[in-house]
């Protein structure tokens, strides 16, 4: 198991909550509410050690798309980069639902 | 009459927060200690593993049939469904607040739903603790309400927890579902491949899945894997109220029934059924 960590500059002050995903095998949770400051903060803990490259590519692309002052957690059970990408669009997703 | 087929939803599909929603009344549902409170497991994290943040648990209150309910919901695919302090705490803790209500006249619907492979290895002791308290308050809380327990699949209903599914007063299955103490692979590691081959899923499914369970008294409703199904069993078990007398009641009809089995011959999942099934009941 692996913890780590990113941060990300954001402006946009986000209001809601969302929970979306199961800590099972190939997939993850996503925990995904306001941050504190005009900042993102990740946390990711993940089964499979290794892949910080991978998951600083997955998170840059979604901040890229996505400007919002959130609090991340995520917790993985050794998800693909594309699942992890579909669980983070959901997460904002289900906030508009 | 079934639905057709593009309108069934399959309970095995949806995870235990989904399966808890779906049970419920239409829009009754109202998450306790949600994944926001983050109760997770102090144990999984310094042992490597990675923990869910709301221990593999969902509780859920809402209504069924316009009665207050409490579901509990077992997420199968988190750790298989093994439970430990955390979760084990969450399920003996709804119960016990459930007890407390129902000695106070306002009795409130019991649902368990078992997607578990029982005690968490992880946290061998204090899940051991847990159990024990599940069952006393299952025992307890059934004096006073129809406790109703769910074994859809398709992880199944194992080790203490399938202990705590023969205390319920009704147990519903699916196809898909499996009930025992020892699930097939503790089996064939501890015994040989030779006493039992945990891939041969007829076998498997013969001896322990949810249509020869109910054939042999050891569950009472077998439905389909559909939501609607699985609903309406569970509001028909509450309905039907409480069993004339509880299976963990029937310590003689039980003895008798093993007296009945000749263990110097191999005995298979038909075998049994012969020997317990249907025209037992009335015995």
């Amino acid at each position: 198991m692996e913890t780590l960590n990113f941060d990300y500059p954001a402006s946009q002050p986000i209001s809601w909550r969302a929970h979306v995903g199961v800590v099972g095998s190939g997939d993850l949770e996503v925990l995904l509410e306001p941050s504190l400051d005009e900042q993102a903060h990740v946390t990711v803990r993940t089964s499979a050690d290794g892949f910080g490259e991978v998951w600083q590519a997955v998170l840059d692309r979604f901040f890229a798309r996505n400007d919002l002052a959130a609090a991340i957690e995520i917790n993985d059970a050794g998800a693909t980069p594309g699942t992890v990408a579909l669980r983070l669009a959901q997460a904002v997703e289900e906030s508009r639902s | 009459m079934t639905a057709p087929a593009q309108t069934r939803i399959k309970f095995t599909e949806l995870s235990a927060r989904e399966r808890a929603a779906a049970l419920l009344d239409h829009g009754t549902f109202r998450e306790l200690i949600g994944p926001f409170e983050r109760l997770e497991s102090p144990h999984l994290e310094p042992q490597g593993v990675v923990p869910a943040c709301d221990d593999g648990v969902v509780v859920a209150r809402g209504d069924l049939d316009g009665e207050r309910a409490i579901v509990l919901a077992v997420e199968g695919l988190f750790q298989g469904g093994g439970i430990g302090e955390v979760s084990g705490a969450k399920i003996a803790g709804a119960l016990e607040l459930a007890i407390r209500d129902a000695e106070r006249g306002h009795p409130i619907r019991p649902v368990l739903l078992l997607e578990t492979g029982g005690i968490r290895l992880q946290e061998a002791n204090l899940g051991l603790l847990a159990l024990a308290e599940i069952h006393a308050a299952i025992v307890a809380l059934r004096r006073h309400v129809p406790v109703v327990g769910v074994v859809a699949g398709l992880v199944g209903c194992f080790g203490g927890m399938a202990i705590a599914a023969g205390l319920c007063s009704h147990l519903v299955m699916t196809r898909e579902g499996r009930l025992g103490l020892n699930g097939p692979q503790v089996i064939e590691q501890e015994a040989g491949v030779a006493e039992l081959d945990s891939d041969d899923r007829r076998l498997i499914w013969g001896t322990i899945g949810g249509e020869q369970r109910v054939a042999t008294g050891m569950a009472d409703v077998l439905v389909e894997d559909d939501v609607a199904a699985v609903a309406e069993a569970v509001r028909a078990a509450f309905a039907a109220g409480p069993p004339a007398e509880r299976r963990s009641a029937q310590v003689g009809r039980y003895e008798a029934r093993l007296a009945e089995i000749d263990t110097s011959e191999p005995l298979d999942g038909p075998a049994l059924r012969a020997l317990w099934g249907d025209g037992e009941e009335d015995r």
